[in-house]
């Protein structure tokens, strides 16, 4: 077995002649939490539709669950599910309903008992039968994740899963992405809230003008913090001040 | 990409059976579709109706074709809709990174229009029965009609299906449907075309609608046929056609 659920090697990408993705280089472990950060428009939706098989590179190769997501791209959604930017739920289907839909296109056996244990799980079962359109922000991305879980795929992609979410909803759902990686589940989620990474991932990747420009766990991204400024500040550094250090550094280059 | 083939027709079902919940859930897409065409009918029937020279002595039963056409018209216009919805919302991207045939989810809307419009088809032509509709056509000449308006239904929601991907609004999605609602009323849907100025006879009697109106009509009431319904089959065959190049071109595009 190997290791890695997801592997990239330079991969590139342009939208006319906007070159977005410059050789994207890194490695996810299997089982555990993996975020990207980058401003709005570094290219984080980009690397996920690619490798989602939404979207075709130009250049490089990319690997999820050891298929190649150009030539293979049958296996490799087998082996993922996507929870897109905008809430990819029916807002007139019930929860129920929904659960039911990806369930039967996922062609398992047993949907309803599925659907039930999900709608249990995250604490949807109250609101079952009514109509998504009448579901909060967080209910609404709970039920989301919830169907992005129906046939346990290996490998989840979470992009910018709590854009536009109150932070009470997004706490709400910070604790159900800890438990996906608790249980065994490989997350791979995009932010641009510094916070979320910080609370969430075992390792952080930046993504800044097409390129990685630190990958580390968030103990090693705070010794890439230059180590003056720790003189006069007594707070540990936030992921927010690293992360515009780090950029700051490479535009003055 | 075997088993994706493999459970192409148990996908698109699902995928017929989410919208078909759309449709049953939506009192407005019900109204339009249904209760404004037999509204039309009503009026042209008990009001216009008499002050109408067709040369028949049943007013329902001229009118009752190009009713047919005027619901299926402003019936494709929810498909283009609910698919314009759909590629806002994301849940196309889920499906797409599903492993299920890319083409599943963009048929089942295609199936959705051809099974929403033969419901309200039928409703209509309950309630033209109602109304004093009364047809001599055997077995046969019902499939022909069925058959009709099964392919200017197709032909209709492929353009439909160009429009929804295409749009950058909701108006925009449903506005291509206008002039085509008004088709109808340039043709021999409503009075006999003989009645009309030159210039506009010319167009009315050369444009699809009035030959598919003729064509079932003339199958309705037991006449022979003639040309109209090979004029009436080409139009729907290469409109449809056409359309279906342009929409499978577009939805590779955007997806």
């Amino acid at each position: 077995m190997q290791n890695q659920a997801i592997q990239v090697n330079g991969l590139q990408k342009s939208y006319e002649k906007i070159h977005v993705l410059k050789g994207v280089d890194f490695e996810v472990k299997k089982g555990s939490i993996f975020a990207l950060l980058g401003s709005n428009g570094a290219g984080k939706t980009t690397i996920v539709k690619i490798l989602t098989t939404l979207l075709k590179q130009d250049g490089g190769t990319a690997a999820v669950n050891g298929f190649d997501v150009a030539s293979k791209p049958g296996d490799v959604r087998q082996s993922i599910s996507l929870t897109g930017q905008f809430a990819a739920v029916d807002e007139i289907l019930t929860g129920r309903e929904n659960l039911i839909m990806i369930a039967k296109l996922r062609h398992l056996k047993n949907p309803r008992p599925v659907a039930d244990d999900l709608l249990n799980r995250f604490g949807l079962t109250d609101a079952a039968d009514r109509r998504v359109s009448t579901y909060s922000g967080g209910m609404r991305r709970r039920l989301d994740i919830a169907m992005s879980l129906v046939g346990k795929p290996q490998v989840i992609f979470l992009d910018e899963l709590t854009t536009g979410l109150d932070p009470e909803a997004r706490v709400e759902v910070w604790k159900t992405v800890k438990e996906l990686a608790n249980n065994g589940t490989t997350v791979f989620l995009t932010t641009q809230y510094l916070e979320e990474a910080e609370q969430l991932a075992d390792r952080i990747a930046i993504l800044h003008e097409g390129k990685i420009i630190a990958n580390g766990t968030l103990a090693e991204l705070k010794k890439l913090f230059p180590p003056a400024k720790v003189e006069y500040i007594e707070k540990q550094p936030s992921l927010e001040e690293i992360f515009l250090a780090i950029i700051g550094k490479k535009e003055e280059k | 990409m075997e088993s994706t083939k493999r459970h192409f027709f148990s996908d698109m079902n699902v995928m017929l059976g989410r919208s078909m919940h759309h449709i049953f859930r939506s009192m407005d897409t019900i109204i339009t579709v249904t209760i404004t065409p037999i509204a039309m009918m009503l009026l042209f029937v008990y009001v216009l109706g008499g002050a109408i020279q067709t040369g028949t002595d049943n007013y329902v039963n001229y009118l009752l074709p190009g009713i047919l056409l005027m619901a299926i018209a402003s019936g494709i216009a929810y498909t283009s809709y609910r698919l314009f919805m759909d590629m806002q919302r994301g849940i196309f991207e889920r499906f797409h990174s599903m492993p299920i045939a890319r083409s599943a989810p963009l048929w089942g809307h295609v199936l959705t229009s051809l099974v929403s419009n033969a419901i309200s088809v039928l409703v209509i032509i309950l309630v033209a029965l109602i109304m004093g509709f009364r047809s001599s056509a055997g077995v046969l000449s019902w499939l022909a009609v069925a058959g009709i308006l099964a392919l200017f239904t197709l032909a209709l929601t492929w353009i439909a299906v160009i429009a929804g991907l295409s749009a950058t609004s909701v108006d925009g999605a449903g506005a291509f449907a206008y002039p085509i609602l008004f088709l109808p009323f340039i043709s021999s849907a409503f009075v006999p075309t003989e009645s009309m100025p030159s210039g506009v006879r010319a167009f009315a009697e050369n444009q699809p609608v009035t030959s598919i109106v003729d064509a079932i009509r003339a199958l309705l009431s037991g006449q022979p046929v003639g040309n109209d319904i090979w004029v009436a089959l080409a139009w729907c065959v290469g409109i449809m056609l056409v359309a279906y190049i342009f929409a499978m071109r577009v939805y590779k595009k955007r997806m």
